[in-house]
């Protein structure tokens, strides 16, 4: 094709993506001379353009474009017909240059309909003629307008500082081929260009602030910076193990000059995100009108940059996604006035950087996702039983929009439902290493989170090294380091299979990269001591076991060979300083790997659910003890797993006890039947709180499995609580509680004699679960607080209005009948709670609970087994000198 | 081309049996140094490797047709090939010299030759003493006809 044409082609595609956004600005906006001006010049620049090139039917088209619109330069109303009219004018064209693009020639055929219709329609605006341009002082002819319009605005219009070209008409040949102004540049504030501009074509060279160059021109200097980079890596690593060298100083400069170089071509390769919200306004704009439904959409932060080719990559997902507001999250006007909210619907549009990444916000302030609807939806589509829905929380109900195939919208309508759905989404933008997130509000209005990675070539990743091999963990997903050492301060635990670290009350899963891997195990001693990477994937966080840690470098990522990409666990590969390769570790890869206790989601999909459910999926403890069933208890109420030697047991008055931590430890069977070892070590799972330990003496530690929290079979002996199919076996559910008084006969009768206790804080725990009740009241009891425990909202409520003084209500979330939520309300509405803090529980951490529990006025917000912390929350929220005083 | 043209081999030897390839194929011979091994890749991929700025992926040629893997250390050699835009090292026990031979001397594979021999072979050339297989590059580095062969 020729130069010429292609530089039109994209000069043209570029200017008419813009005249599109400020057609949609000038229908808001009719007395925007400024706007106007702007549209004309970019019609006017198409039509002189394609006069010269003797592109006859674009030019024709065009010019009765600029026909009509010079009558609202004029001073005609320009009614929303007339701007649709133009628009579909505009469509024609690139429809036109589509074509011309495929085959190098205008296609056959004319646009005499088109055309007749926007005459008609100027000629039409024209004659009310009541606003007369006073500059012009006379009536308009349709077609005469534009020439001397357009000279005299420019005449009178003010001109830049900068030096103007005088119009050549001789030049226009060159021009397209030239320059341009990229059309950012050239937007209202940047109308200088459009100053000089000369009746019959292009625009001013503005010599030296803008060039057009090719994508793949910096796409390959980017590859050779690559390069440079890793020579310069390579330089630096042998003169760093040369010691000194004269080269020290030319090397230092040598160095300083790639980073820079390294960041300016970077910087080319940036362009603002605003570059693909561009052909947003005009699809609202089309939306609205097609949809009867009043949409206003509000950017923030368009001049974010990012990498083009990350850009280019969340194009069409922001566009289906905006589609998806409009279409299934706003309201009709009547809908949305009967719900006592403003008739025009807002789809708010945001970026913003966030640590090394791009966080780019759709939202609308529509009706939210309808929970219902998409159950039904998920178990139509049989991707969820009715059953599995019910016992589903809203956020993992939302996350059904995920799922393949699936689209909410009641009737598929023309905008959206054409196939492509939220999955494609989700796949293109986890293609580039981002992440999607979903908030929602029933009645308020729904959002889509993204967060991109800033660019896709380089990448700060940390060196660790497992069986000697060296491997790269990239920045982005580690959250800290911690060194573990028999004896220090950190220790691995291990039950079963399954590594535990426990950091700051958190118990995080191992997962050994020398295993993952399949590289030989360290013995047993060098297995201690060693480094935990801790990693955070979506909401999962776990620890990446490796044998040392190196350094971070800066490293350019390098595709894997297509024969190697199947394996999950790498990203990419590496070269180093000195020239080696490594292997670019996918922490995506390695928390699906790691299995079910790091990655529930994954295992949740596999089980073909497709739905995230770790909500209602608790880490239970499996041990023995006595009998050969097993038994468990959560592990979130077991402080430590201990080994000790039967040696140093001691029997006293029938009671066992073992020095511990400074202090003597009485021990308990953990059941009837459960002896001692006769030698060797005895496990044992330590219990504690405000200082006190007990020791549950058991058999044997099985394995930590996860397993959502059912209790099928109630309790028929004392010390267990129910029964439960736990993997597969009908496993006994441990009540701590029952052997934590028989170490401490006070430990749970606390409770019993509040009037003798009453310095202490009391705590109104409402909880629909026997099993929480029973598991929580000791806990509360041993750190201090006296806990009245009522089974549902209507219990507690009656003790509330029975008088009953309570320094704290702690409730559940979900409960049946009323849930938390409700019996707060209800608790608000009567004057029950005086001030009294009130404090949520729940087994949903999901971020939109969370947030309502805030704006229902709750307190504090608290996982069901977070004891921590919700320990840590009452003594905040009611102090003991408080009810001392 | 006529049949009397000669066609140019590198040839290699692998567990004893010498291999023809095609000079056109063949991008580089080089000694391997500093291979990354790949945890959980195919057995018959030894590594990957840099080769000015290249990533390279080493298929061990042994193993490959079905024998056990090489010892390789920075003596080993390559064979450094180019399929669908990407580099890939045949790692053999030895490279020796570098013949012209003539299609017409070709003869079919033998009915008795190993399947695992005779799938990566697209004919042989009878030499003083001895049979050279050669090498069809395509079938020996295709995953598909690696995954069939394991």
């Amino acid at each position: 094709m020729d130069e010429l044409l292609r530089d039109f082609l994209t000069e043209t595609a570029e200017n008419l993506d813009q005249v599109d956004v400020e057609l949609v600005r000038f229908e808001q906006e009719p007395a925007n001379d400024k706007i106007l001006g702007n549209i004309f010049r970019l019609v006017h620049t198409v039509k002189g353009t394609c006069g010269f090139l003797g592109l006859g039917r674009l030019e024709a088209l065009a010019h009765a474009a600029e026909t009509l619109m010079g009558e609202f330069r004029s001073g005609a109303m320009a009614t929303p017909d007339a701007v649709t009219l133009i628009l579909a004018a505009i469509d024609r064209i690139k429809e036109i240059l589509a074509d011309l693009e495929k085959a190098g020639t205008e296609p056959a055929g004319d646009d005499l309909d088109l055309i007749a219709e926007l005459e008609r329609v100027a000629i039409e605006v024209s004659k009310p003629k009541t606003a007369v341009d006073p500059t012009l002082g006379r009536e308009l002819r349709p077609g005469e307008v534009p020439l001397d319009e357009l000279e005299r605005a420019f005449r009178e219009t003010p001109g830049p500082d900068i030096a103007i070209a005088a119009p050549r008409p001789a030049a226009v040949a060159e021009a397209p081929a030239l320059k341009l102004v990229e059309p950012e540049a050239a937007k209202p504030a940047a109308a200088a260009p459009a100053l000089a501009d000369e009746p019959r074509g292009g625009e001013v060279t503005l010599a030296g602030q803008t060039i057009r160059v090719g994508v793949d021109t910096l796409d390959r200097l980017m590859n050779m910076v690559s390069e440079l980079v890793l020579t310069r890596n390579q330089l630096l690593d042998t003169v760093r193990r040369r010691g000194e060298s004269e080269f020290g100083p030319s090397l230092q400069r040598l160095n300083h000059v790639t980073a820079e170089l390294q960041e300016g071509v970077m910087k080319t390769r940036m362009q603002p995100i605003g570059a693909a919200w561009r052909a947003l306004p005009r699809l609202v704009r089309d939306l609205s009108s097609d949809l009867g439904k009043k949409i206003e959409l509000v950017t923030e932060g368009a001049d974010t940059e990012l990498d083009r080719q990350v850009l280019d990559l969340i194009k069409d997902p922001l566009t289906h996604m905006v589609r998806n507001c409009a279409d299934h999250g706003l309201e009709t006007p009547a809908e949305r006035v009967a719900a006592g909210k403003s008739e025009t619907g807002v789809i708010r549009l945001s970026a913003y950087h966030q640590g090394g990444c791009i966080i780019v916000e759709i939202a609308d302030d529509g009706r939210g996702l309808d929970v219902e609807r998409i159950k039904k939806k998920a178990v139509a589509n049989g991707l969820a039983t009715e059953a599995d829905v019910e016992k589903m929380s809203d956020a993992q109900v939302h996350r059904f929009i995920f799922a393949p195939g699936f689209s909410t919208a009641a009737a598929v309508t023309s905008v959206s439902g054409r196939g492509v759905g939220m999955d494609v989404v989700r796949a293109n933008i986890e293609l580039i290493g981002g992440a999607v997130d979903l908030r929602s509000t029933a009645g308020k209005g729904s959002a889509v989170v993204i967060r991109i990675p800033l660019t896709l070539a380089i990448v700060s990743a940390l060196m660790v090294t497992a069986d000697g091999e060296t491997f790269a963990i990239p920045q982005l997903s580690v959250l800290e380091l911690v060194r573990t050492r028999r004896g220090g301060d950190h220790v691995i635990e291990r039950i079963g299979d399954t590594s535990l670290l426990r950091l700051r009350d958190r118990l995080l899963p191992l997962v050994r990269l020398r295993d993952l891997l399949g590289l030989a195990t360290q013995d047993a001693d060098a297995a201690e001591d060693v480094f935990v990477v801790i990693s955070q994937v979506g909401d999962d966080i776990f620890g990446i076991v490796v044998d040392d840690v190196l350094h971070t470098e800066e490293i350019v990522v390098k595709p894997m060979a297509s024969r190697l990409n199947h394996i999950a666990l790498f990203s990419g590969t590496t070269i180093l300083g000195d020239g080696s390769v490594i292997l670019i570790l996918d922490p995506n890869g390695v928390a699906a790997a790691a299995g079910p206790a790091t990655h529930r989601e994954a295992a949740a999909e596999e089980a073909g659910s497709g739905f995230d459910d770790r909500a209602d999926i608790v880490p239970l403890l499996l041990f023995r003890a006595g009998s050969a069933a097993p038994k468990a208890v959560p592990l979130a109420l077991v402080t430590r797993l201990e080994m000790i030697e039967v040696d140093t047991i001691e029997a006293t008055g029938g009671r066992m006890l073992v020095q511990y931590r400074g202090g003597l430890m009485p021990l308990v069977p953990a059941g009837e039947g459960v002896a001692l070892k006769s030698a060797g070590a005895q496990p044992l799972l330590v219990f504690s709180d405000e200082g006190r330990s007990v020791g549950l003496v058991v058999d044997e530690i099985i394995d930590i499995v996860d397993h959502r929290m059912e209790i099928t079979i109630g309790s028929i002996s004392a010390g267990v609580l129910g029964t439960s199919v736990v993997a597969g076996h009908a496993t006994e559910i441990v009540d701590v509680a029952y052997y934590l008084t028989l170490a401490f006969e006070d430990w749970l009768r606390r409770t019993d004699r509040p009037s003798e206790r009453n310095d202490q804080p009391a705590v109104l725990l409402v909880d629909d679960s026997s099993f929480f009740r029973n598991m929580l009241t000791p806990v509360l009891t041993a750190a201090g607080f006296r806990v009245t425990a009522a089974a549902s909202g209507g219990e507690a409520l009656r003790l509330l209005r029975d008088g009953r003084g309570f320094d704290v209500i702690v409730t559940d979330i979900e409960m049946p009948e009323m849930d938390g939520f409700a019996f707060a309300a209800a608790v608000r509405a009567e004057g029950l709670a005086a001030h009294r803090p009130i404090l949520a529980l729940s087994s949903l951490t999901a971020e939109s609970v969370v947030e309502r529990a805030r704006e229902e006025g709750f307190s504090d917000y608290v996982a069901k087994f977070d004891r921590p912390r919700l320990v840590a929350s009452l003594e905040t929220l009611a102090p003991r000198w408080r009810s001392a005083a | 081309m006529s049949a009397d043209d000669p066609i140019t081999y590198v040839t290699v030897e692998v567990a004893g049996q010498l291999f023809g390839i095609n000079i056109g194929r063949v991008r580089e011979v080089f000694a391997l140094e500093r291979l990354t091994r790949v945890p959980l890749s195919p057995a018959e991929i030894a590594g990957v490797l840099n080769l000015r700025g290249r990533i390279v992926t080493a298929i061990d040629m042994r193993v490959r047709l079905g024998l056990s893997p090489k010892t390789i250390d920075e003596h080993t050699m390559a064979v450094g090939v180019d399929h669908k835009g990407e580099a890939l090292a045949l790692i053999v026990d030895r490279v020796g010299d570098v013949l012209a031979l003539t299609a017409s001397d070709r003869e079919a594979k033998p009915a008795t030759l190993d399947p695992r021999w005779a799938a990566v072979a697209e004919g042989v050339h009878r030499l003083d003493g001895q049979l050279m297989l050669i090498l069809d590059v395509e079938r020996a580095v295709d995953s598909a006809t690696l995954a069939q062969a394991a």
